[in-house]
Protein backbone atom coordinates (compact mmCIF):
# COMPACT_ATOMS: atom_id res chain seq x y z
CA UNK A 1 0.00 0.00 0.00
CA UNK A 2 1.59 3.46 -1.25
CA UNK A 3 1.07 5.55 1.91
CA UNK A 4 2.14 8.35 0.84
CA UNK A 5 0.07 8.32 -2.71
CA UNK A 6 -2.79 8.22 -0.92
CA UNK A 7 -2.03 10.75 1.67
CA UNK A 8 -0.75 13.48 -1.09
CA UNK A 9 -4.04 12.50 -3.09
CA UNK A 10 -6.49 13.10 -0.29
CA UNK A 11 -4.87 16.10 0.66
CA UNK A 12 -5.15 17.51 -3.00
CA UNK A 13 -8.83 16.56 -3.45
CA UNK A 14 -9.82 17.99 0.01
CA UNK A 15 -7.98 21.26 0.22
CA UNK A 16 -8.75 21.71 -3.50
CA UNK A 17 -12.17 21.15 -2.71
CA UNK A 18 -12.14 23.56 0.39
CA UNK A 19 -9.87 26.14 -1.80
CA UNK A 20 -11.63 26.33 -5.38
CA UNK A 21 -14.70 29.27 -3.68
CA UNK A 22 -12.06 31.22 -1.90
CA UNK A 23 -9.67 31.34 -4.84
CA UNK A 24 -12.07 32.99 -7.17
CA UNK A 25 -13.76 34.64 -4.43
CA UNK A 26 -17.13 35.97 -5.74
CA UNK A 27 -15.82 36.23 -9.73
CA UNK A 28 -17.64 32.72 -10.45
CA UNK A 29 -21.26 32.06 -9.86
CA UNK A 30 -22.69 28.59 -9.88
CA UNK A 31 -26.22 27.41 -11.03
CA UNK A 32 -29.01 27.01 -8.47
CA UNK A 33 -29.76 23.30 -8.99
CA UNK A 34 -26.00 22.76 -8.05
CA UNK A 35 -25.82 24.64 -5.04
CA UNK A 36 -29.56 22.90 -4.37
CA UNK A 37 -27.81 19.78 -5.26
CA UNK A 38 -24.40 19.62 -3.02
CA UNK A 39 -27.22 19.92 0.10
CA UNK A 40 -27.98 16.26 -0.42
CA UNK A 41 -24.25 15.65 -0.17
CA UNK A 42 -23.62 15.14 3.10
CA UNK A 43 -26.44 13.22 4.64
CA UNK A 44 -26.65 11.00 0.94
CA UNK A 45 -22.94 9.89 1.79
CA UNK A 46 -22.77 9.13 4.96
CA UNK A 47 -25.82 7.02 4.87
CA UNK A 48 -24.34 4.93 2.67
CA UNK A 49 -21.83 4.43 4.60
CA UNK A 50 -23.98 3.57 7.81
CA UNK A 51 -25.61 1.01 6.10
CA UNK A 52 -23.21 -1.49 5.44
CA UNK A 53 -21.97 -0.57 9.02
CA UNK A 54 -24.56 -1.83 10.97
CA UNK A 55 -26.71 -4.12 8.56
CA UNK A 56 -23.30 -6.29 7.85
CA UNK A 57 -21.07 -5.43 10.94
CA UNK A 58 -19.27 -8.60 10.47
CA UNK A 59 -19.34 -9.36 6.69
CA UNK A 60 -22.69 -11.16 6.51
CA UNK A 61 -25.94 -9.38 6.44
CA UNK A 62 -27.23 -9.54 9.79
CA UNK A 63 -30.87 -8.78 10.65
CA UNK A 64 -32.23 -9.62 14.03
CA UNK A 65 -33.10 -8.12 17.38
CA UNK A 66 -29.53 -9.72 18.33
CA UNK A 67 -27.68 -7.56 16.30
CA UNK A 68 -26.08 -4.80 18.91
CA UNK A 69 -24.67 -2.39 15.89
CA UNK A 70 -28.50 -2.57 14.45
CA UNK A 71 -30.16 -2.24 17.43
CA UNK A 72 -27.92 0.67 18.80
CA UNK A 73 -27.95 2.07 15.32
CA UNK A 74 -31.74 2.58 15.43
CA UNK A 75 -31.79 3.42 19.01
CA UNK A 76 -29.28 6.55 18.34
CA UNK A 77 -31.56 7.74 15.53
CA UNK A 78 -34.35 7.98 17.67
CA UNK A 79 -32.00 10.26 20.56
CA UNK A 80 -31.11 12.19 17.57
CA UNK A 81 -34.49 12.94 16.47
CA UNK A 82 -35.50 13.58 20.07
CA UNK A 83 -32.56 15.60 21.59
CA UNK A 84 -31.09 16.85 18.24
CA UNK A 85 -27.56 17.30 19.80
CA UNK A 86 -24.95 15.56 17.89
CA UNK A 87 -22.79 14.66 21.57
CA UNK A 88 -25.89 13.23 23.34
CA UNK A 89 -26.67 11.11 20.37
CA UNK A 90 -22.65 9.81 20.19
CA UNK A 91 -23.16 9.41 24.32
CA UNK A 92 -26.42 7.44 24.50
CA UNK A 93 -25.70 5.59 21.50
CA UNK A 94 -22.31 3.87 22.20
CA UNK A 95 -23.65 3.41 26.05
CA UNK A 96 -26.27 1.50 24.29
CA UNK A 97 -24.11 -0.05 22.40
CA UNK A 98 -21.42 -1.20 25.01
CA UNK A 99 -24.33 -2.52 27.27
CA UNK A 100 -25.98 -4.48 24.62
CA UNK A 101 -22.70 -6.13 23.23
CA UNK A 102 -21.06 -6.68 26.66
CA UNK A 103 -23.66 -6.45 29.06
CA UNK A 104 -25.41 -9.53 27.44
CA UNK A 105 -22.57 -10.57 25.36
CA UNK A 106 -24.74 -10.53 22.12
CA UNK B 1 4.58 57.52 19.18
CA UNK B 2 0.41 57.11 18.30
CA UNK B 3 1.42 54.71 15.44
CA UNK B 4 3.28 52.35 18.00
CA UNK B 5 0.58 52.96 20.38
CA UNK B 6 -2.07 52.46 17.42
CA UNK B 7 -0.14 48.69 16.47
CA UNK B 8 0.35 48.18 19.82
CA UNK B 9 -3.40 48.23 20.25
CA UNK B 10 -4.08 46.31 16.73
CA UNK B 11 -1.83 43.20 18.53
CA UNK B 12 -4.04 43.09 20.98
CA UNK B 13 -6.84 43.12 19.14
CA UNK B 14 -5.89 40.22 17.22
CA UNK B 15 -5.10 38.41 20.11
CA UNK B 16 -8.29 38.46 21.32
CA UNK B 17 -9.83 37.78 18.11
CA UNK B 18 -7.71 34.34 18.07
CA UNK B 19 -8.50 33.55 22.02
CA UNK B 20 -12.26 33.93 21.21
CA UNK B 21 -12.13 31.29 18.32
CA UNK B 22 -10.28 29.09 19.89
CA UNK B 23 -13.32 29.29 22.69
CA UNK B 24 -15.89 29.96 20.56
CA UNK B 25 -14.93 26.11 19.18
CA UNK B 26 -14.39 24.24 22.84
CA UNK B 27 -17.65 22.87 22.84
CA UNK B 28 -17.36 21.23 19.55
CA UNK B 29 -13.64 20.38 19.90
CA UNK B 30 -14.84 18.03 23.22
CA UNK B 31 -17.16 16.27 20.42
CA UNK B 32 -14.03 15.48 18.05
CA UNK B 33 -12.03 14.12 21.04
CA UNK B 34 -13.16 10.52 20.72
CA UNK B 35 -13.71 10.95 17.44
CA UNK B 36 -9.62 11.72 16.28
CA UNK B 37 -8.71 8.58 19.09
CA UNK B 38 -10.84 6.27 17.68
CA UNK B 39 -9.24 7.06 14.10
CA UNK B 40 -5.64 7.13 15.41
CA UNK B 41 -6.74 2.81 17.50
CA UNK B 42 -8.47 1.85 14.24
CA UNK B 43 -5.34 2.58 11.73
CA UNK B 44 -3.17 0.14 12.47
CA UNK B 45 -5.99 -3.08 12.44
CA UNK B 46 -6.93 -1.28 9.08
CA UNK B 47 -3.97 -1.23 7.42
CA UNK B 48 -2.31 2.12 7.64
CA UNK B 49 1.03 2.76 9.76
CA UNK B 50 1.55 4.88 13.11
CA UNK B 51 3.28 7.38 10.82
CA UNK B 52 0.20 6.85 8.10
CA UNK B 53 -2.45 8.03 10.36
CA UNK B 54 -0.62 10.75 12.02
CA UNK B 55 1.09 12.26 8.73
CA UNK B 56 -3.16 11.95 7.64
CA UNK B 57 -4.23 13.94 10.44
CA UNK B 58 -1.42 16.68 9.83
CA UNK B 59 -1.70 16.73 6.28
CA UNK B 60 -5.15 16.02 5.50
CA UNK B 61 -7.31 17.31 8.28
CA UNK B 62 -10.44 15.89 7.48
CA UNK B 63 -12.37 13.51 10.09
CA UNK B 64 -15.10 12.02 8.12
CA UNK B 65 -13.34 11.31 5.27
CA UNK B 66 -10.51 10.16 7.41
CA UNK B 67 -12.50 7.80 8.93
CA UNK B 68 -14.07 6.23 5.50
CA UNK B 69 -10.77 6.24 3.90
CA UNK B 70 -10.07 3.61 7.06
CA UNK B 71 -13.28 1.29 6.26
CA UNK B 72 -12.02 1.34 2.66
CA UNK B 73 -8.46 0.58 3.41
CA UNK B 74 -9.79 -2.64 5.11
CA UNK B 75 -12.05 -3.53 2.88
CA UNK B 76 -9.07 -3.31 0.63
CA UNK B 77 -10.03 -1.29 -2.09
CA UNK B 78 -7.78 0.03 -4.17
CA UNK B 79 -6.25 3.96 -3.58
CA UNK B 80 -7.98 5.68 -6.90
CA UNK B 81 -11.44 4.76 -5.09
CA UNK B 82 -10.18 6.06 -1.85
CA UNK B 83 -9.23 9.57 -3.02
CA UNK B 84 -12.57 9.84 -5.15
CA UNK B 85 -14.21 9.32 -2.37
CA UNK B 86 -12.50 11.31 -0.41
CA UNK B 87 -13.49 14.13 -2.82
CA UNK B 88 -16.95 13.13 -2.71
CA UNK B 89 -17.51 13.01 1.36
CA UNK B 90 -15.49 16.45 1.15
CA UNK B 91 -18.15 18.65 -1.44
CA UNK B 92 -20.09 19.37 1.61
CA UNK B 93 -16.67 21.94 2.34
CA UNK B 94 -18.27 23.86 -1.20
CA UNK B 95 -20.87 24.95 0.37
CA UNK B 96 -19.15 26.53 3.26
CA UNK B 97 -17.06 28.20 1.55
CA UNK B 98 -19.45 29.70 -0.63
CA UNK B 99 -20.99 31.05 2.66
CA UNK B 100 -17.69 32.71 3.86
CA UNK B 101 -16.87 34.19 0.40
CA UNK B 102 -18.14 37.71 1.02
CA UNK B 103 -16.19 37.85 4.38
CA UNK B 104 -12.86 36.26 2.51
CA UNK B 105 -13.36 38.83 -0.72
CA UNK B 106 -10.97 41.47 0.63
CA UNK B 107 -8.26 39.24 2.11
CA UNK B 108 -4.78 38.25 0.04
CA UNK B 109 -4.46 34.63 -0.97
CA UNK B 110 -1.91 33.66 1.31
CA UNK B 111 -4.91 34.49 4.21
CA UNK B 112 -7.49 32.55 2.01
CA UNK B 113 -5.15 29.88 1.74
CA UNK B 114 -4.62 29.11 5.07
CA UNK B 115 -8.32 29.62 5.64
CA UNK B 116 -9.17 26.80 3.32
CA UNK B 117 -7.16 24.79 5.07
CA UNK B 118 -9.01 24.64 8.21
CA UNK B 119 -12.34 24.70 6.86
CA UNK B 120 -13.65 21.99 8.52
CA UNK B 121 -17.42 21.18 9.99
CA UNK B 122 -16.42 22.78 13.42
CA UNK B 123 -14.44 25.76 12.41
CA UNK B 124 -17.31 26.39 9.82
CA UNK B 125 -19.80 26.00 12.60
CA UNK B 126 -17.67 28.49 15.11
CA UNK B 127 -17.17 31.17 12.76
CA UNK B 128 -20.78 31.23 11.21
CA UNK B 129 -21.92 32.46 14.63
CA UNK B 130 -18.58 35.45 14.50
CA UNK B 131 -18.87 36.32 11.01
CA UNK B 132 -22.95 36.73 10.34
CA UNK B 133 -24.44 38.01 14.18
CA UNK B 134 -21.31 39.90 15.06
CA UNK B 135 -20.62 43.40 13.58
CA UNK B 136 -17.04 44.57 12.85
CA UNK B 137 -15.09 41.86 10.88
CA UNK B 138 -12.07 43.65 10.37
CA UNK B 139 -9.86 41.21 12.50
CA UNK B 140 -12.16 38.39 12.11
CA UNK B 141 -9.70 36.99 9.88
CA UNK B 142 -8.08 36.05 12.99
CA UNK B 143 -11.04 34.58 14.97
CA UNK B 144 -11.16 32.00 12.31
CA UNK B 145 -7.46 31.48 12.44
CA UNK B 146 -7.73 30.68 16.45
CA UNK B 147 -10.57 28.21 15.84
CA UNK B 148 -8.99 26.37 12.99
CA UNK B 149 -6.05 26.05 15.15
CA UNK B 150 -7.64 24.79 18.19
CA UNK B 151 -9.33 22.28 16.31
CA UNK B 152 -6.24 20.92 14.19
CA UNK B 153 -3.93 20.61 17.36
CA UNK B 154 -6.45 18.81 18.80
CA UNK B 155 -7.38 16.41 15.95
CA UNK B 156 -3.20 15.56 15.79
CA UNK B 157 -3.01 15.04 19.34
CA UNK B 158 -6.08 12.97 19.73
CA UNK B 159 -4.61 11.02 16.48
CA UNK B 160 -1.77 10.20 18.24
CA UNK B 161 -3.10 9.23 21.67
CA UNK B 162 -5.17 6.67 19.66
CA UNK B 163 -2.00 5.61 18.07
CA UNK B 164 -0.42 5.07 21.21
CA UNK B 165 -3.66 3.36 22.76
CA UNK B 166 -4.31 1.07 19.89
CA UNK B 167 -0.44 -0.12 20.44
CA UNK B 168 -1.04 -0.62 24.00
CA UNK B 169 -4.17 -2.30 23.72
CA UNK B 170 -4.49 -4.46 20.37
CA UNK B 171 -7.78 -6.23 21.57
CA UNK B 172 -9.47 -2.25 21.23
CA UNK B 173 -10.40 -3.01 17.83
CA UNK B 174 -12.69 -6.16 19.05
CA UNK B 175 -14.74 -3.86 21.16
CA UNK B 176 -16.32 -3.07 17.93
CA UNK B 177 -15.53 0.73 18.70
CA UNK B 178 -15.88 1.00 14.89
CA UNK B 179 -19.69 1.61 15.86
CA UNK B 180 -18.55 4.64 17.28
CA UNK B 181 -18.56 6.39 13.48
CA UNK B 182 -21.50 5.22 12.69
CA UNK B 183 -23.28 6.67 15.32
CA UNK B 184 -21.68 10.04 15.07
CA UNK B 185 -22.77 9.86 11.41
CA UNK B 186 -26.21 8.84 12.63
CA UNK B 187 -26.26 12.29 14.68
CA UNK B 188 -25.25 13.94 11.81
CA UNK B 189 -27.97 12.90 9.09
CA UNK B 190 -30.73 12.72 11.36
CA UNK B 191 -30.93 16.79 11.80
CA UNK B 192 -31.00 17.06 7.72
CA UNK B 193 -34.20 14.77 7.49
CA UNK B 194 -36.51 17.88 7.49
CA UNK B 195 -38.02 17.66 3.92
CA UNK B 196 -39.30 15.36 1.51
CA UNK B 197 -36.80 15.29 -1.28
CA UNK B 198 -34.09 14.72 1.98
CA UNK B 199 -35.81 12.14 2.79
CA UNK B 200 -36.12 10.56 -0.93
CA UNK B 201 -32.78 11.13 -1.31
CA UNK B 202 -31.26 9.27 2.18
CA UNK B 203 -33.85 6.54 1.48
CA UNK B 204 -32.65 5.77 -2.05
CA UNK B 205 -28.88 6.19 -0.83
CA UNK B 206 -29.39 3.61 2.15
CA UNK B 207 -31.25 1.05 -0.53
CA UNK B 208 -28.60 1.72 -2.82
CA UNK B 209 -25.71 0.92 -0.58
CA UNK B 210 -27.54 -2.07 0.28
CA UNK B 211 -28.15 -2.92 -3.29
CA UNK B 212 -24.46 -2.67 -4.33
CA UNK B 213 -22.55 -4.14 -1.95
CA UNK B 214 -21.08 -6.68 -4.21
CA UNK B 215 -19.52 -4.32 -6.37
CA UNK B 216 -16.07 -4.31 -6.61
CA UNK B 217 -13.64 -1.94 -4.72
CA UNK B 218 -16.91 -0.44 -2.57
CA UNK B 219 -17.92 1.46 -5.94
CA UNK B 220 -21.53 0.73 -4.37
CA UNK B 221 -20.72 4.11 -2.25
CA UNK B 222 -20.21 6.13 -5.51
CA UNK B 223 -23.44 4.67 -7.03
CA UNK B 224 -25.57 5.02 -4.02
CA UNK B 225 -24.70 8.62 -3.63
CA UNK B 226 -25.09 10.08 -7.23
CA UNK B 227 -28.76 7.78 -6.85
CA UNK B 228 -29.72 9.48 -3.58
CA UNK B 229 -28.64 13.03 -4.72
CA UNK B 230 -30.63 12.65 -8.18
CA UNK B 231 -33.45 11.53 -6.74
CA UNK B 232 -33.12 14.47 -3.84
CA UNK B 233 -32.50 16.92 -6.68
CA UNK B 234 -35.90 16.30 -9.06
CA UNK B 235 -37.83 15.54 -5.93
CA UNK B 236 -36.98 19.48 -5.07
CA UNK B 237 -37.75 20.74 -8.42
CA UNK B 238 -40.84 18.84 -9.04
CA UNK B 239 -42.50 20.05 -5.61
CA UNK B 240 -40.85 23.81 -6.74
CA UNK B 241 -42.57 23.64 -10.36
CA UNK B 242 -46.02 22.13 -8.83
CA UNK B 243 -45.83 24.64 -5.77
CA UNK B 244 -45.03 27.78 -8.74
CA UNK B 245 -48.17 26.50 -10.37
CA UNK B 246 -50.73 26.18 -7.86
CA UNK B 247 -51.73 30.08 -7.83
CA UNK B 248 -52.54 29.29 -11.76
CA UNK B 249 -55.31 27.38 -11.00
CA UNK B 250 -56.93 29.75 -8.81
Amino acid sequence: MNEAGLIVGMFLVTFSVRYLLFAVAGKVHFPGWLITGLNFVPPVVLTAIIMPAVLVPRGELWIGVNNPWLLAGLFAALVSFWRKDLLTTIIAGMLFFVVLRFGFSF
Amino acid sequence: MSSQILSQTVTAIKRREMLDGAKATLPLIVGAIPFGIIFGTLAGPSGLSAWGALAMSVIVFAGSAQFIALGLMAAGAAIPVIIATTFVVNLRHILYAANLVPKVRHLPQRWRLMMAFGLTDETFAAVSNRFLLQENTTHAHWFYLGSWLAMYSNWVLCTGLGIGLGELFPDMTHWGLDFAMSVTFIGMVVPYLKSKPMWGAVIVAAAMAMATLGLPHKLGLMVAAICGISTGLSMHLLLKRNSAQEPSHE
